[in-house]
Parts: C-alpha cells; structure tokens; sequence
C-alpha cells in the first residue's frame, strides 16, 4: 500500500493538533485549584481572668469554597504548633477543589488569632473548634445532616491531630478523622515510662507503662515551651507536619525538616499592634498555669500533680471510648516526640468501642519530616478517598482498613542500585484493627553483669537525637562499633547470636534485666541496635526508651522494657544488641552521679521477645497470582511444537515414491514458478533424464534454468508441477537429496575455516559416516594440493570454484547437479573438468549441466535441454539437436573450381564461395565423403571445419520461439 | 607449476549402490544425525567475532578494576549505591559488573550470536548448501539456535566468573555488603549470584529470539544485530516514560533490572517472576513466527 504526500501531511497536522492539546492540558491542570476564599473572624472562648491576653478572643479563619453548586460536606483544618492558617492553605484548596468545604483557623495564641495557648484544652481549643462546628453549621454551602448538625471532618497533624480526636471525642457532629503524628496521652508523651507491666505484646507497639511517670523529654518540652517560639514567626516542628504546607520541607527523611530557624511560608511575624502580642516575657502566649507547670518540671525534672492532671485532660486517651466518626490515624516511625506507641493507644482505644479504624506508619514524623514523594502522594490519596468514603458517602470511593508500615532499605533499586523503601501492609494491625497478637521471636541476648557509671553533671552525655535533627545523626555517628549514642563506661551491652533467618521487625520488643542500684531512683535508656557481621551498628530511627525507677536497691530488681516500636528488615547474619545507657542529652538526667550494676534476671541470657510480623508489599501481586500465566505459557510451547510438526508433516506429504520412477534420476512434470509480483521465471517445463547421461540446460539469461535447479535443490517451492528424483518428491529437506549434489550460483564455504577443514565440516552436518565421503576423491579432483589448508578467504575464485564442484561431489552423488562449473577455470582445468563429468557419468551416475558456454556443452553433454524465457524449447541428444544444420566451412585453394566440384555432391546446400573457400551446409553426407570429392576433383583441402554448430542451432531455436 | 585437479579416483569409484536408506536416501543417511550440535559449534567457534567477544567480556573486569583504582575512592554521599560498595570485596565487584553489563553490554552480545547464525550464512551463501545436504529448515534452526544460546550462556557466565576472581584478586575476598547496609556469607552470596546469572539467562532469551527472527527475515547479519539492539533500546527509551504507567510492564526490557530484588534480606521473587514469563512469552510467539517463516521462505541467498 502506497502512502502518498498527501497522507503525510494529513497525519502531520493532526498529531500536532493531538501533541499541543495535550501539552495545553497538561499546563493548565497544573495550575492552582480555582476555588473562592474567604476570611472570617470567628468569636472564641474568652479568656478568663485580668492578665495579659485576657478578654474576648478572636480567632483567623479562612473558609474555601468550592466552585459546585449545592451543599457540600466540610473539612476542618487543624494546623501543627508554632503554625497559623497558613500552612493548612494548600490542603485548603486542594480540599475545595475535590469539592468540599474547607475552613482552616489559626488556634488560639497563635499568629493573628487571640488568646493563650492551653495546649487543646477542651474547655479552650476544642471549645473553639466547636464554635467553628456551629458556624459551618449556618453556611448555606455546608451540607447538613440534621439542623445545627453538619456534615464535617477534621484534618491536622500533631498539636491539630490531637484537636481532632478530642473534638471527635467531644462532639458527636463529627462525622470523619484523619489526626497524622499526634498524642495519645500527653503525660506519657512527655514524660515516657518504657518499664512495662508484662513481656506479653498484646500489639506491635504497645505499650502498657507502669503508673510512676517516667523521664522528662526535657529536649522535645525546650523546643515548645521557649518563649520566643510561641511568639515569634511561625516555623518549627510542628510547621511541616502537614505535607502540603510545606514546599520546602526535606523530602527523602534524612534529615528533619524541623529546623526551629526555618521559616516556612507563614505570616505569624505581623501580629496586629497591641493586641494579644505575646504575654508575659518568660512565658510567651502561653497560659500563666500551665507556664508554671513547665517551670517546675524543667528544673525538677518530676511532674507535678496539677502537670499531670492537666496534660491528661489534653489527651485523647480520655475521650477515646466516646469517638463514632471513622477514624484514619497516621503516624511516623522517625518520630522521638510522638512514638508509633501513642497512634497504637489511639487505634486501640477508637477500636474498642467498634468504630471502624485504619493505622498508617510512614517513615516521616517530627523527625523524619514529610516522609518520601511517594508515601506524601499515597497518605494525601488516602485521606481523600476517606473523606471520599465517609464524609461525601460516595459509593466508588475505595477505603479498607488494612495496616501500613514503611519499611526503611528494604530493597534495592533496579533503577540506580541504591537501597529503598517499601510500603508493606497487613490485612489487620493484630491487636489492634485485627484479632489476635502480634507474632514473635525469641531471641537470647548474651551479657555478664556490667556496672555503668551516671557521669556528675550528667555529662558527658550521649546524644541519639536533637528535636528536629534526629535523622542527621544517623548518618554522622554510626562509624565504628557504637555511636555517638553510647558513651563507653556508662552502657551495658547484650548480643544476641547471629541470626539465621530474616527478622522482620514491626513494633517494639520486650526484655527483661535487672537492675541493681544504691537505694536511690535510677534513669536509665534502653536501646536495641542492629549490629551487622563487620561490626557496623545502627540504632533504628535513633530512638531509645527511657525508663524511670523511683527506687532501686542494692539487690536490685528485675525491670521489664519495652523496647522503642521500629519498622525493619534484620537480615540474616546480623545480630541484635541491647544496650542500656545512663544518660540521654534529649532527657532529663539526674546531676548527682550514680552507680548501677545491670544484669541477666538469671545467668548470663536475657530473654528478647520481638515481633516478627510477616507482611506484604503493596502493588505485588505475588508468585502464586502467575502460576496460571506459567501454565498458559507451558501449553502454548506445548502447542506451538506439537502444531508445527504436525503442520509440516501435513503439508509435506510427499505421498508414496512413484516406483516405475524408481530409476529414473530426475523427472520434472509440468513445473511452474509464479514470484508474488506476477513474474513467471518457469512454465510448464516437463521432460526426465536417464541414468547415466550428461545433461546439459541451455538458455539464455533469464531463462529459468537457475530457478529449475534451485526448485531441484528444494530451496524453492514450485508454484505448480512437481519433481521427482528417484522417484521420490522433492520438497525442502526430503531425504531423497542426500542422493544428489549440487553447485549452484556459486561456492559457499565458511571463509574462516580452511578448505580441509569445510569439506569435513559439510560431510558432517549431513550427518553421515565418514567414510561414504570418497573425501580422498573429491579432494583430488578439486586439485588444489596444499592450498586446501589454508583458510578459504585467501582463496581466488578459480579455487573456491573447484573447492566447490568437489563438495559437491563428496559422497559421490547418484545425481550431479552443476550450474556454470566452468565459469572461472582456465583452459588445462576446463579439459580436466570435462573429463571428470564424462567419467563420473561414465560410472553409472548422472550429471546435469548448466551452462551458456555452447562449445563445452556440445563438447561434455550427450543430452540437452533448451529453455528460453522460462519455457522448453527443445530437448534432445546433442547429436540430434546439433544435426539438424551443420554449417561447414571449407578452405581451398581454387573456390570456384571447388564450388563446381561440391554441386555434385549429395546433400550440400546453400553453398557460397568465399575469399578462401566455400561455406555449405551439408545435410545427411559425412564430411569424409565431401573431402574425397574435394580432392578427387583437384582442390587442395586446407581445412574443413564446423561453423558453430550448436550456435546456431541454439540462436536460431531461440529465435524462432521469440519470433 | 598451478596444480591441476586428476581424475582418478573417480576412474575407480564403484558404481552407484543399490541400498538406500528410508525415504530413497542414500545409504547412512538420517534426518535426524543431520548438523550435529558439536559441528556447528565447531563451525562458529573459530570466528573472530566469537573470540573478541568472548576476549572482551573476559577484559572488561580489568579495566572496571583499573578504573576504581584510579579513581580516588567513594563519594560516601547520601545512602550507597552499587558503585560505592563495588570495591568492597569480590562477590561486590562481581554484581557491580553484572549491573553495568545489564544494561548495554550483555543485550549486544545476545544479539550479536543469535543474529549472526543465520544471517551469515546466507551472506557466505553456505546457507543453501546446507540446505540441500539435506538439512530439514525446522532441524537447521533449532540446532542453530542452540548453539547461539549455548555461546550466549557461556558469555554470559564468563563475565561474573572472570569478575570475581578478579575482584577477590584485587579488593579481597570479602563477603558481599549490600547497599542496603546488610551483609550476607560467602556461601549465601554465590548462591544468590547464581540466582542473579540465572535470571538474565533467562531474561535475555527475549533478546537472542529477537535477534534469531530478524536474522530469518533479512539476510543480513548486521541488520539482524543492530535490528535487535535498537528495538531494545527503544524498548528501554519508552520504559523510561513514566506517563505510560502501568503499560510499562508489557515492554520486554521493564524487568531487566528485577534481579536487583535478590540483595534484600528477604529475595522477592514476584517481579522476576514476572520478567521471566513475559521474556519466555515473547520469546515463543518471536521464535514460532522465525520458525513458520523459513520453513515457506524461497532461499535466494
């Protein structure tokens, strides 16, 4: 098919039309959501009392609207500490371009909203957030489920997370959760307990704390209550937590985007003049209570009561039980502030009462930033599709409540060799969303009894983390055997066995030791490294757990710890190391110095339960899923081989051998070559060769005998007729052709290989005994003496021409079939070759030769077949063809006298007289008889020879079909 | 003095024999002795391009070793790669040289024994006398095709052999380290290497059927090797194109970095499942259409 000018210019423009209309949609969905904003000064509660902040408190808020018509379901927008509205702007409008309602607020005592903070109190923060609720309830755009009742979820990450899950708890309109990096229980946040009551995990990262309160997190408690953070610009922490507020945040985790000195966008510098700038100098905008409550802890390093009364009220472990709304909690696994334990005490708690709850890790957190591209992508599409499925009721929205955890260099990557992340996920969180307990290991840990010092001045100390920097470490001080977080004389270690198979960590583990004192309290850290063969120790996520012993006796006394919960692969060959430290810089430290002495309950083993969750990577399908695709592919090889043979065979039917043919060495019957552009190269060519002839194929170029022989050969299917040698069918690869040997259109030999060695190669690709070979014969007749061990590219063509003829004379074939042997031999090899064939024939065999050099045909053949433009035009013996008209040309002396003398002679016609004789054809008269006549009337005879005889017969055959 | 050829042997050649063996064949003869695989290895092994292939893969980890040792040293940037690990030890050495040859190299040399095979013989014109010997097409290809595989395989075992013992030679005999900051035994890393040979044995099959269609279809080598090449590259140029999602999968080079899941603690075998099968996949419809078109085609060569 012909494809004109006119098509390709057609085809031109429309692809370009297709590729600018996608480039032009590509640009366009890019840009920002174009949704309508609107700001609004919401009334919160008012500040009591008669200090600094007190009064009437006015919150900043910002409504997005979407451009449907109609009401809509709503979202809240809870932002992280230290932040305002601003960091919830592009949740805000992504939010209102899916087309919800959106109303992020700056809390209480931040940016340009009034009042102090009181760290989600529910009489202050939740209180305003419920004010909200009421004011969305009046927006005509807001969907409603019942009057003054709105259709409404709540977002935020960390201080908003807690927000949320206390509003839900709190106030029953809400209808969806998504808390991200947030508490559980505040006290326990802050003052982290890891002694636990049993070794028993009832959930991968439980944890189940004995009542005393633990060790201050005096580093994390620093990073909040600094005054110059609760009133300066707008950064921190918490700032980044939502991953599409903040632009500049580090995306691959390593290292935490929680600088305090960043300044993300954000617009908390431009407090209005004289309102609510800031309270009392050492306090900030916090609340004067909960300032004093600091003050205290800071510098005891113990709570108080009223602290802790006051955190529990901010906690939603309390309001747990009373939460409806479903719930989607995501925590970070790089998180030292908010560990994954507090999101396990959340999902336990929402799932306890039955409401229906789905747990995320990723490996972001307050340390760990946003996480990787593609969990930020997977977390934003997985909060939409539960708003989707709970708030906008859609029936296609897809939400399950499977568990996801991240697991850090889990593999590696086909794209550039480096170490990856996967996503791994469960149907159920056992214990949690699932039933049952999570699985576990055993492992033994080995150790004597050490004595570890608590330096004076708890320095030096070790460092694991600095708030916001925690990931940075990682990198700086694991050279050597242990890290910056072990200081050598204040650690006790235990090593376990390497391990013999993978262990997959998902959660904390449990282990018991004992501790031995000198009467006073103890503050200890527990840390599990992974410590592979060369000695390389890492500490999973820099966490440790402290653990806070109001009273040790110099007998001491078994602790049992729950280690920090970690998502990793321990590989095989790698070992597990408790180590337990006295000192922590992210902690508060006792200053007087301490001695303890840490040791196995029994011996010298310490029993390591850890969890071995056995997980799947998402987007796998899984081996088993391709048995069937394998199966499908055994079958069609199956197929392909069994169809094939059975095809060929079919089609090569070559019917049973004719027997009356049995002896006849070739008969072709009405053979036809027809090529696919309507070319004929044969038609209709029929005629059989005898045993023992020397048959020659005349034609001109053109004539068909070439394609004849390669027909013969079984390279070419014949279009119509059929060939017959021996009787046997010709088709390609029939066997009856290990009878005949052929030279066609020129030698093939293997140019790399000596002459020697390709004649012995081609008798062994056809597979038969070395000794039918007559190798000895052949290579005489190709006469090439010791040039045959050379290799056959240093050959002329004269050489490869006899090399040729002889290989195919290897066997002695019962049929030799040459086409133009002669083409290239000099005169001496053309008579040799000659008298070669006429030998050959001469031992019972026969010979077929194609040739356009007349004289030698004449001269080698006894038979001969005539074709031109692809047809027969005559066959015959030589003598016969050539006997139709001998042209003689006699040379005389006297040519005038010898033409007189000729006319008498029977059967010469046509005479004419030349310069030096006579031209004559003579017919039926042998040429003795004319020379006799010569000479006997007088004429001297100089010479009598034939005028190209079969020439002429050949051109005037040819001729006469043309004509 | 030029020799010149006698006759007399054939003076003395018995007459034709009566015997013949099934089908009218002469005697001794059997279709199923026809090019036997040793010939045929012995027919292709003495080629140049055979031997500076098969020279080169066995060069290659030389030059890798003179390279890291003038190169001054890890950059130690960011979590490490294959690179950085590479002079870690033998058995590092060894899969940073099967991740560089993954790409480019071993695809060539695929190519270039499965494309030449046939393609070259049409070119030297011993095609048709192989051909008339009798050798049935369906036998030829399949001997043919064989012998390029047996030739690919021991390349492409060649090269890790040669770059471990290089490697231990040079930077020790060390365990392997993965990137992943693991480190495994001797014994378990050889057996997951030989997963690793396994698989791109396996995977490069598509390459070698690839190449072995265009060398039925033309009749020349060059464009049969460079044929099969630049649709792999293209293949790999469109894997690229993240946008095409999910379609990725179906092009035949998407899985030719999976075998990269054997150095995690825990190997997955899902992906490379699936780039064996797709590899196989393709490999069968290529070679069914090589073998259904020579055994119609009219060898002109």
């Amino acid at each position: 098919m012909r494809v004109g000018r006119r098509t390709w210019v057609i085809a031109a423009v429309a692809g370009a039309v297709v590729v600018t209309g996608g480039v032009v949609a590509g640009v366009r969905g890019g840009d920002a959501y174009d949704v309508r904003t609107q700001q609004l000064w919401v009334d919160g509660v008012a500040e009591p009392g008669t200090g600094p902040g007190a009064g009437p408190v006015r919150l900043d808020a910002t409504l997005y609207l979407p451009q449907a018509t109609g009401p809509r379901p709503a979202v809240l927008l809870a932002h992280g500490f230290g932040g305002s509205k601003v960091d919830e702007d592009d949740t805000g409008r992504r939010l209102a371009g899916r087309g919800y309602v959106a109303l992020a607020w700056t809390a209480r005592g931040f940016g340009r909203s009034g009042g102090l903070i009181h760290l989600d109190a529910p009489d202050y923060e939740v209180a305003d957030a419920r004010a909200l609720v009421d004011l969305l309830a009046k927006r005509p755009e807001v969907a409603l489920d019942a009057a003054g009742d709105p259709r409404v979820g709540v977002a935020g990450a960390s201080y908003g997370g807690a927000l949320a899950l206390l509003l839900a708890g709190l106030d029953h309109r809400v209808d969806a959760v998504v808390p991200q990096i947030t508490w559980n229980d505040l006290r326990r946040s802050l003052f982290p307990q890891s002694e636990v009551t049993s070794s028993t995990l009832a959930s991968p990262a439980g944890l189940d704390p004995v009542s005393t309160p633990g060790v201050f997190k005096k580093g994390w408690a620093g990073v909040f209550f600094s005054p110059q953070r609760a009133a300066g610009p707008p950064g921190g922490p918490d700032a980044t937590a939502d991953p599409s507020a903040d632009p500049s945040a580090d995306q691959s985790g390593a290292a935490g985007a929680a600088d305090p000195n960043s300044d993300p966008a954000g617009s908390g510098a431009d407090l209005p003049p004289g309102a609510d700038a800031g309270g009392s100098a050492s306090c900030g905008r916090f609340a004067a209570d909960l300032c004093a409550d600091y003050t205290e802890a800071a510098t005891t390093g113990r709570p108080s009561a009223r602290m802790l009364e006051r955190l529990a009220t901010s906690s939603p472990a309390s309001v747990l039980g009373r939460i409806t709304a479903p719930t989607l909690l995501v925590q970070g696994e790089a998180d030292s502030l908010f560990p994954l334990s507090e999101a396990d005490a959340n999902a336990r708690g929402i799932a306890a009462a039955g409401t229906k709850v789905k747990v995320v890790w990723f490996s972001g957190g307050h340390d760990g930033g946003a996480g990787l591209d593609s969990e930020v992508d997977r977390i934003t599409a997985t909060t939409d599709d539960w708003f989707d499925a709970y708030l906008d009721r859609r029936p296609d929205a897809r939400v399950d409540t499977r568990f996801e955890a991240t697991v850090p260099s889990a593999a590696v990557s086909s794209a550039n060799g480096r170490a990856v992340s996967l996503i791994r996920q469960a149907d159920a969180e056992p214990g949690v969303t699932g039933p049952g307990t999570p699985t576990t290991r055993d492992l033994v840990l080995t150790g004597r009894p050490q004595t570890v010092l608590a330096p004076a001045g708890a320095a030096p100390a070790a460092v694991t983390s600095v708030p916001g920097l925690g990931q940075a470490l990682a990198a700086v001080g694991s050279a050597g055997t242990l890290s910056l977080g072990a200081l050598p004389g204040q650690v006790a270690t235990f090593t376990s066995q390497p391990l013999a198979s993978t262990l997959h960590i998902v959660g904390s583990s449990r282990v018991t030791v004992r501790v031995a004192g000198d009467g006073g309290d103890a503050t200890l850290f527990a840390q599990l490294y992974d410590v592979a063969p060369d000695g390389g120790a890492v500490l999973p996520r820099q966490l440790v757990s402290p653990v806070y012993l109001p009273a040790v006796s110099t007998q001491g006394r078994d602790v049992t710890i729950a280690t920090p919960a970690v998502v990793r692969d321990v590989a095989v060959g790698h070992r597990l190391r408790l180590v337990v430290s006295t000192t922590d810089q992210g902690f508060a430290m006792p200053v007087a110095p301490r001695q303890y002495r840490i040791s196995a309950p029994s011996g010298t083993s310490l029993r390591l339960i850890a969890p071995d969750a056995a997980m799947t990577s998402i987007d796998v399908g899984g081996v088993r899923d391709l048995w069937p695709w394998a199966l499908a592919l055994v079958l069609a090889a199956a197929g392909a081989v069994v169809g094939g043979r059975l095809l060929g065979r079919r089609r090569r039917r070559a019917g049973p051998p004719l027997a009356a043919l049995a002896d006849v060495p070739l008969a072709i019957e009405d053979l036809g070559k027809a090529y696919a552009d309507g070319f004929r190269a044969v038609s209709e060519l029929t005629f059989t060769v005898e045993k023992g002839w020397v048959l020659g194929l005349l034609g001109p170029n053109g004539a068909g005998k070439t394609t004849t022989l390669r027909m013969l050969m079984g390279l070419i299917a014949p279009s119509e007729g059929r060939i017959r040698v021996f009787g046997h069918l010709v088709m390609p690869g029939a066997p009856v052709l290990s009878r005949v040997g052929a030279f066609v259109e020129g030698p093939g030999f293997l140019p790399h290989v000596s002459g020697l060695d390709n004649l012995r190669l081609y008798w062994q690709a056809t597979g038969r005994p070395e000794a039918d070979a007559h190798l000895a014969d052949a290579l005489e007749i190709a006469g090439l003496g010791d040039d045959v061990h050379r290799r056959v590219k240093t050959y002329s063509q004269g050489m490869r021409q006899r090399l040729a003829i002889a290989q195919a004379m290897l066997g002695l074939p019962d049929l030799l079939v040459l086409d133009e042997p002669t083409n290239g031999l000099d005169p001496p090899q053309i008579r040799e070759m000659r008298e070669v064939l006429a030998r050959y024939a001469a031992t019972g065999r026969t010979v077929v030769v194609s040739s356009h050099l007349l004289s030698e045909v004449e001269q080698t053949c006894t038979h001969v077949v005539v074709m031109h433009q692809g047809r027969l035009v005559a066959q015959g013996p030589v003598a016969e063809l050539v006997g139709a008209a001998t042209l003689l040309v006699v040379d005389v002396d006297d040519p005038a006298r010898a033409a007189q003398v000729v006319a008498d002679v029977p059967g010469a016609q046509d005479v004419e007289v030349t310069p030096t004789g006579l031209t004559l054809s003579l017919i039926g008269t042998p040429r003795a008889e004319l020379v006799r006549a010569l000479v006997a009337g007088g004429v001297g005879v100089d010479r009598v020879s034939p005028q190209r005889g079969l020439e002429q017969a050949f051109l005037a055959l040819v001729g006469e079909s043309e004509g | 003095m030029p020799t010149r050829g006698t006759h007399q042997g054939i003076q003395n050649a018995a007459a034709p024999s009566q015997e013949h063996a099934a089908a009218g064949a002469a005697a001794g003869f059997s279709t199923r002795r026809t090019l036997p695989l040793l010939v045929e290895v012995r027919r292709q092994l003495t080629r140049r391009r055979t031997q500076l292939t098969l020279g080169f893969l066995v060069l290659l980890p030389f030059l890798l070793v003179g390279a890291f040792k003038l190169g001054s040293g890890p950059s130690g940037r960011g979590t490490p790669g294959l690179v950085d690990v590479a002079t870690a030890g033998a058995a590092n050495f060894t899969l940073f040289t099967l991740f560089v040859a993954t790409g480019f190299l071993l695809i060539v040399v695929f190519a270039l024994f499965a494309g030449d095979t046939v393609a070259s013989e049409a070119s030297w014109s011993s095609l048709r006398y192989l051909l008339a010997a009798p050798i049935p097409r369906a036998h030829l290809l399949s001997r043919k095709l064989v012998v390029a595989l047996l030739f690919s395989l021991f390349a492409l075992v060649l090269l890790p052999v040669v770059a471990y013992l290089a490697g231990g030679v040079f930077f020790g005999w060390a365990p392997i380290r993965t990137p992943l900051g693991t480190t495994l035994p001797t014994g378990e890393a050889l057996v997951r290497l030989a997963i690793i040979v396994g698989y791109l044995a396996l995977t490069l099959v598509f390459v070698s059927a690839l190449a072995f269609v265009l060398s039925v279809w033309t009749d020349a080598p060059l464009g049969a090797v460079g044929g099969a090449v630049l649709l792999v590259i293209v293949s790999n140029i469109l894997d690229a194109v993240t946008a095409l999602g999910d379609w990725r999968n179906v092009l035949p080079t998407h899985y030719s970095y999976a075998w990269t899941d054997v150095l995690s603690p825990d190997i997955s075998w899902d992906q490379m499942a699936q780039g064996v099968l797709w590899s196989l996949g393709y490999s069968l419809v290529l070679l069914t259409l090589a073998w259904w078109h020579f055994d119609r085609k009219d060898i002109v060569s």
